[in-house]
């Protein structure tokens, strides 16, 4: 026997970005960008898990709605310009 | 436009709630680089199954259909079915399952799929224990690994089994294509995703996917850590196309305790445990470079 979808239980759907969850609140440390210093790399942009990073003219926006601060962007940076500063603090 | 070195386009949104360094966030980022947006996935319950977000949110910018714990393989037979009736045939039909849901209770259902030549990619993401749940060992977990069933303590009731071999496994099957990806080395990864997604048949893909929590270690090391694998020998990376293997970066044959040491599960390995570890990865890497030698 077939059914057409209209006859099968009603399943819950999601269907809004998660750009709704603001994830940055979770974070403990803040990732800080010396863009003077920065080689334009890309790697923070590569490794980010979140994607909360964007490249400007190859130079990387934080996003820190969204930022958990895992610090992989500090961790793998080329140059050495990003620092994780405790969330709080100056 | 900047240049990068895997494409820029974004498949993923943020808000995902995986924890903080989630190697499977990575996963599914440089996966979907790799595929488009045509692509459809089939999610068991794993932590996939919870990161793309509370209700109503989705952090993919393409379809999920979530199934049981144990049906990844049927999902993606299914789904595939159903575009073939419908005529569609642009769509690539993706299965995403964590370790447990492959190595264990999936296997039939995978081994079913291969053995029917679906036309889909099988993703494992292997964080190396049911991690969802709270970290329990899982056919997946390595030999000597702490875990919250293989506690240690007193008894030293660590994981006493070694790490089931998925990619042997599904080579017996004898899949078109099968291949290992590093989130430490996203182009070669993106570069094994497309040509999965240029072949037929049930492409097989071994995603090495470290976990903070589940690891014990802090969450920058996450690529650090999967860098770390690959250059040790220890997650060796290669595909094998058509029966052909080939080893698609050699690494540096770094010891593999400066992997151990980095991770909290494996503090309590002392030295003559680490060194039957380092034996028993320096037996497999040669066995690897025997078999690409030989062409089989
Ligand atoms: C039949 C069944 N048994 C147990 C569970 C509970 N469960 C949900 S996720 C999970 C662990 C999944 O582990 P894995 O596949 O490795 O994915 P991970 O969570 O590590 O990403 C378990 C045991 C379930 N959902 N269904
Ligand atoms: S701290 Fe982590 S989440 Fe935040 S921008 Fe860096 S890599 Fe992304
Ligand atoms: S990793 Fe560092 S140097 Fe490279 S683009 Fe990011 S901030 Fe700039
Ligand atoms: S428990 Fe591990 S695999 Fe699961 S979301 Fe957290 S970091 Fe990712
Ligand atoms: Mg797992």
């Amino acid at each position: 026997m077939t059914k057409s979808y209209e006859e099968i239980p009603l399943t819950p759907i999601s269907d809004s970005p998660s750009t709704m969850n603001m994830t940055g609140l979770w974070r403990a440390f803040r990732p800080v960008v010396d863009i003077s210093r920065c080689k334009k790399c890309t790697l923070c942009w590569k490794f980010c898990p979140d994607g909360a990073i964007t490249l400007v003219d190859g130079v990387p926006v934080i996003d820190l709605k969204y930022c958990k601060g895992c610090g992989i962007c500090a961790q793998e940076c080329s140059a050495e310009c990003i620092v994780m500063v405790p969330e709080g603090a100056e | 436009m900047t240049k990068t070195t895997i494409p820029e386009e974004e498949f993923t949104y943020p808000g995902s709630t995986g924890c903080p360094g989630c190697g499977a966030n990575l996963v599914m980022r440089y996966l979907l680089k790799g595929l488009g947006d045509r692509t459809v996935l089939s999610i068991p319950a794993c932590c996939w199954a919870v990161m793309p977000g509370y209700w109503p949110s989705n952090c993919l910018k393409v379809p999920i259909l979530y199934t049981a714990f144990e049906a990844t393989g049927a999902g993606i037979s299914g789904l595939r079915a159903a575009y073939d009736a419908k005529g569609v045939k642009d769509v690539t039909v993706v299965g995403f399952a964590g370790d447990g849901g492959t190595v264990d209770i999936g296997l039939q259902a995978l081994s079913g799929a291969a053995e029917r030549q679906t036309d889909a990619i099988y993703v494992m993401y292997d964080n190396e224990a049911y991690m969802n749940t709270g970290i329990q060992r899982s056919g997946a977990t390595p030999w000597g690994a702490w875990t919250t069933t293989t506690p240690g303590g007193a008894t030293k009731n660590y994981k006493h089994e070694p790490k089931k071999d998925i990619m042997a496994i599904m080579q017996a099957h004898g899949i078109p294509y099968a291949a290992t990806v590093s989130v430490a080395h996203p182009e070669d990864f993106v570069k094994k995703a497309q040509k999965a997604k240029s072949l037929k048949g049930l492409r097989f893909i071994h995603a090495l996917s470290p976990c903070p929590p589940g690891w014990r270690m802090s969450p920058q090391l996450t690529v650090e850590v999967a860098r770390l694998a690959v250059d040790t020998h220890l997650f060796p990376l290669y595909e094998i196309d058509d029966g052909r293997l080939r080893i698609t970066r050699k690494g540096k044959g770094t010891p593999v305790k400066e992997y151990l040491k980095i991770q909290g599960r494996f503090s309590h390995l002392d030295e003559s445990q680490v060194d039957s570890i380092q034996k028993t990865v320096d037996e497999r890497w040669a066995k690897l470079l025997k078999r690409e030698s030989e062409g089989a």
